[in-house]
């Protein structure tokens, strides 16, 4: 159903966008993907190929929220900080 | 390889499962839809890091393991046409039909090729004029952008040699099949990340409400399905059930339009059966009449006959999410990858597959 991998678009071919060809590199091997789809993408930018067609084009900003998230959790988790609560407990914890 | 082994960072990974750990005071029950997610699931051992009280239901997310054996019959018996090019993804080639295999066609004589994409069947179509190209078109929404596509070139070339024999379903009418039979203990959803990078996901909308189960647009690498499931759970400890997106790299609320529009160009929805699960209505497509000359159904007038499946087989409990692979007595002796008897233990998506490959003892080990 998904199996689709991100790689990276080196070079693109075609005028008519409906017909729009890259040369997408997957860690060293590079393929043919159909980039019809993902209209707005340039050379350097990640696409999501499954079977020889870029579905999407990899939000950079969005592919770090997962890692910014963590890295805040693990924040507060230093902190003493419960979840879902936005300060520390008063008394015993020094304030931040 | 950027974009992918950086969700796999263990440390990570085993942080986002001590989260869970953390919020979850109650036993829940999530399916994750997608063949793809239960690979990751099985080979990362992402179940063995969740509290007990979470169980995992595989869900029926393998297009190879839900078409049809009547569609597998049809595959066969138009590929084993003389004038015949039969092209194909590489998992349906050991597909068991009702008494043989597209590869069994193939070393008898049968021109059977593997391909990658459906417009390497296009261009095999364009090279060999003086023979029939047809390419075995199963996925789920995913892969109707691409085979769309073909049969759009194909028109567009003129091609007159050239059609598809289309196995396409869709998620949510399996979803609410899912949710509407007595047995059903799933108490949330993983969709699927690269179905809804298609179709965007308004349509779960309806769904999570009408059956008030959390649903979770999820990636397919270990941290995005541990994220998936910790939303899910979050949810579900709140008593919510609204649709969230995990694989927010990926996809949008809205999806890809002009893949959606080409894909309503070539088809229209139609009611299908599902190997295992029986007929859906309204779960599948098939294509527009301005496209029937590229329908390889109608080009090779194969009879319809309903078919009988194996006895010994569960992969319909398998793919309903009733019974695991393990549970089925032929598991791992009579049933193989090697010698499948059904379609979950031959899929790269199938679950039953996914266990043998992941979690079979090494020989001798009891």
């Amino acid at each position: 159903m998904c199996l689709a991998i991100p790689g990276k678009i080196e070079r693109i071919t075609g005028e008519d966008p409906l017909n729009r060809m890259g040369k997408v590199n997957f860690g060293g091997v590079l393929k043919d993907a159909c980039l019809a789809y993902v209209p707005e993408a340039q050379v350097g930018d990640y696409v999501i190929v499954h079977v020889g067609f870029a579905l999407s084009r990899v939000d950079p900003d969005e592919a770090q929220k997962i890692f910014e998230y963590l890295e805040e959790m693990q924040e507060l988790d230093e902190v003493g900080v419960p979840p879902g609560a936005s300060l520390p407990k008063g008394g015993s914890e020094p304030a931040p | 390889m950027r974009y992918l082994d950086e969700y796999r960072d263990a440390r990570l990974a085993q942080q986002l499962a001590r989260e869970i750990h953390r919020v979850t005071t109650k036993p829940w029950t999530i399916m994750e839809v997608c063949g793809g997610q239960t690979h990751a699931i099985v080979k990362f051992g992402i179940d063995q890091l969740l509290p007990k009280s979470i169980t995992l239901i595989h869900g029926p997310g393998c297009p190879v393991c839900v078409t049809p054996l009547e569609m597998i019959d049809k595959a066969l018996k138009i590929a084993a046409r003389p004038e015949v090019i039969f092209t194909s993804f590489g998992d349906m080639l050991r597909v068991p039909g009702s008494t043989t295999d597209l590869l069994s066609v193939k070393a008898r004589g049968g021109d059977v090729r593997i391909v990658y994409s459906p417009l390497d069947a296009v261009k095999l179509a364009a090279q060999n004029p003086g023979k029939e190209v047809v390419f075995f078109g199963v996925g789920f929404e995913t892969t109707a952008p691409a085979t769309a596509m073909a049969a759009f070139q194909a028109a567009q070339q003129g091609l007159k040699n050239f059609s598809l024999l289309i196995s396409h379903v869709l998620v949510p009418p399996a979803i609410e099949a899912l949710m509407s039979s007595p047995d059903c203990r799933v108490q949330g959803f993983l969709a699927a990340g690269h179905v809804c990078t298609v179709m965007g996901y308004e349509e779960y909308v309806p769904l999570a409400s009408r059956y008030h189960v959390p649903i979770v647009v999820t990636g397919f690498e270990p941290m995005d399905i541990l994220q998936g499931i910790l939303m899910c759970v979050e949810q579900l400890e709140k008593g919510n059930a609204e649709v969230q997106n995990q694989y927010v790299r990926s996809v949008r609320k809205d999806g890809n339009r002009p893949a959606r529009e080409l894909v309503g160009r070539v088809f229209q929805v139609v009611d299908r059966k599902w190997r295992g699960v029986g007929e859906i209505p309204r779960s599948g497509l098939g294509f527009r009449d301005a496209y029937a000359q590229f329908d390889a159904e109608k080009r090779f007038a194969v009879e319809e006959h309903t078919v009988a499946e194996p006895a010994e087989c569960l992969s319909g409990l398998v793919l309903q999410g009733l019974k695991k692979p393990h549970e089925c007595p032929a598991f791992g002796t009579r049933c193989t990858p090697e010698h499948p008897l059904g379609a979950t233990m031959v899929s790269s998506e199938g679950a039953c597959a996914a266990y043998y490959r992941y979690r079979m003892p090494p020989a001798g080990v009891k």
